[in-house]
């Protein structure tokens, strides 16, 4: 063979193994572990309005993953149904209610300043029902946090002596659980990453590895358009 | 057709000096170029003018840039002379050229200039990092501190999975999302981290300083006018790396004093918790930690 030959042969080994490990880390980074969720919209006064039902759940059980035991969100669709899913289309320039429904216990935050809830209208949450600017950090269990948006709320955890708490998920409202709901507001489109901030990861190194560092659990996007 | 450079000159005629060509063909190169170097190139070299660390930078940059221009035009001269000038033509058959021999003046002539070059840059870099404390994370003992001020704003940069936190110790220990910066401010950044190794980076205002948990690495930067500049992890830390990026603000004095005092009162609900204004901290519970 020649060598012009055998020098083109191996450039277009080289080109092709980029473009494959390109679209490895690309899928790595983005999409992969979590198959995207459109949230419905509904029009209130000409404006879109979106409700997002999420849950958050100690261990996300065989039924919804390969790794039974990690930590996840999840989310409602309109039969009420819970996916694993973190990524969610919404709506530029909407009006977002959130409900989270909270199963897990406490882990702690690193960062007590991330207890305060910011980004969100009034920088205020209801927590069972009751209004509050800030909670102990000590009792974060996660958060629900888009940096891009300056949004940060800290989710309490259900009391470690609490009756009747959930296993694996999916978990019945019937079970243990906190319920938290906000306001944010989306804005231009674009894609934003959202995350949890506590080290809520059993058994990996500070409590920060596993599910929250692979999308379709404790991270994911929101994909405004 | 070029004649053979290596054939035997004949009688009577006098041997081309190559070297002489080479030399002078290189020197007028150089006094041409480095001036154009450092007049046209020099202003547009990163990172810019939007702080004086900044500026600083560029004019390193400058210098490092015009002093290897005359390499460069040496290294561009020999290889197009000995190109056109010692190319056989097709036609002509292979012949080996005249042996290599060694030149004791050449060697000692290219020995003490690099020396000089590489000796007098390091001077002037080491005095260039002495001037202003050039922005760079200098441990938590820095060693060039800015000489003359008598106020430097305190700032701490906390770099946790994966975001940016500040605080300002000189306002209550008060602790944002977002970074603002006062005009005309010599400001001492502490860089510190909550967890892995991150790398507070902002570009345009010539600051990199590591991230590093248990650790308080100081860098110096005096702000310039009003202007939004990117802040990015410059540490590969995990899942959103990519995405731990940020815009900073430099503001005017009035519109500083009307954030921070915003601020503050928003950060009350939970001043409670947060740790006292320290240099690092070892954040505690790792409750599930493995």
């Amino acid at each position: 063979m020649r060598a012009g030959v055998k020098l083109l042969l191996v450039a277009l080994a080289v080109a092709a193994a980029g473009v494959l490990i390109g679209f490895y880390v690309s899928n790595l980074t983005t999409l992969q572990g979590s198959a995207s969720y459109t949230v419905p919209v509904q029009s209130v006064g000409g404006k879109p309005v979106v409700n997002l039902k999420i849950e958050t759940v100690a261990a996300v059980g065989p039924k919804l993953s390969p790794n039974p035991d990690w930590v996840s969100y999840l989310v409602q669709n309109t039969q009420g149904t819970w996916m694993r899913r973190t990524v969610w289309k919404l709506p530029a320039n909407a009006t977002v209610h959130v409900t989270i429904y909270n199963f897990d216990g406490a882990s702690g935050l690193r960062n007590p300043y991330l207890a305060r809830p910011e980004g969100v209208d009034g920088n205020r949450i209801t927590i069972d029902g009751k209004p509050y600017r800030g909670i102990d950090p000590n009792n974060a269990s996660h958060t629900f946090a888009v940096p891009a948006y300056h949004l940060i709320v800290a989710v309490p955890g259900v009391a470690d002596d609490a009756k009747n708490q959930c296993g694996y998920a999916p978990c019945s409202l019937k079970l243990a659980h906190r319920t938290i709901r906000f306001t944010f507001h989306t804005g231009a489109p674009g894609h934003y990453r959202w995350q949890c901030f506590v080290p809520c990861a059993a058994g990996w190194i500070d409590g920060f590895g596993g599910p929250m560092q692979t999308i379709g659990y404790m991270d994911g996007f929101l994909d405004v358009a | 057709m070029a004649s053979n450079p290596t054939a035997p000159t004949p009688a009577g005629a006098s041997p081309t000096n190559h070297g002489l060509r080479v030399i002078v063909a290189w020197i007028v190169l150089s006094l041409v170029a480095t001036p154009l170097v450092a007049i046209f190139v020099g202003p547009i070299l990163p990172p810019g003018n939007d702080s004086v660390q900044a500026s600083g930078q560029v004019l390193d940059n400058t210098v490092l840039t015009a002093t290897i221009t005359p390499v460069l035009c040496l290294l561009l001269v020999f290889f197009v002379y000995s190109l056109t000038t010692f190319h056989a033509p097709a036609a002509t058959a292979l012949e080996d050229g005249p042996p290599l021999r060694n030149h004791n003046g050449i060697q000692v002539t290219w020995i003490v200039i690099t020396s000089a070059v590489v000796l007098a840059l390091a001077g002037f870099g080491t005095f260039e990092l002495l001037q202003t404390g050039s922005g760079g994370g200098q441990g938590p003992s820095p060693v060039a501190n800015p000489s003359g001020i008598n106020h430097m704003m305190q700032v701490q940069v906390i770099g946790q999975q994966w975001n940016w936190t500040y605080r300002y110790p000189g306002y209550g220990g008060v602790e944002t999302q977002q970074l603002f910066l006062p005009e005309h401010t010599y400001v001492q950044l502490n860089v510190t981290s909550l967890d892995v190794i991150h790398s507070f980076w902002a570009y345009k205002l010539g600051v990199k300083a590591d991230a590093n948990p248990g650790v308080n690495n100081v860098a110096y930067v005096k702000t310039k006018g009003p202007l939004s500049f990117e802040i990015r992890c410059a540490e590969l830390c995990g899942l959103w790396h990519g995405y731990m990026y940020q815009t900073g603000h430099i503001v005017p004095q009035t519109a500083f004093a009307s954030w921070i005092k915003q601020q503050r009162k928003l950060g009350s609900s939970v001043s409670f918790y947060l740790p006292k204004y320290s240099h690092f901290y070892y954040p505690d519970p790792q409750r599930r930690g493995g």
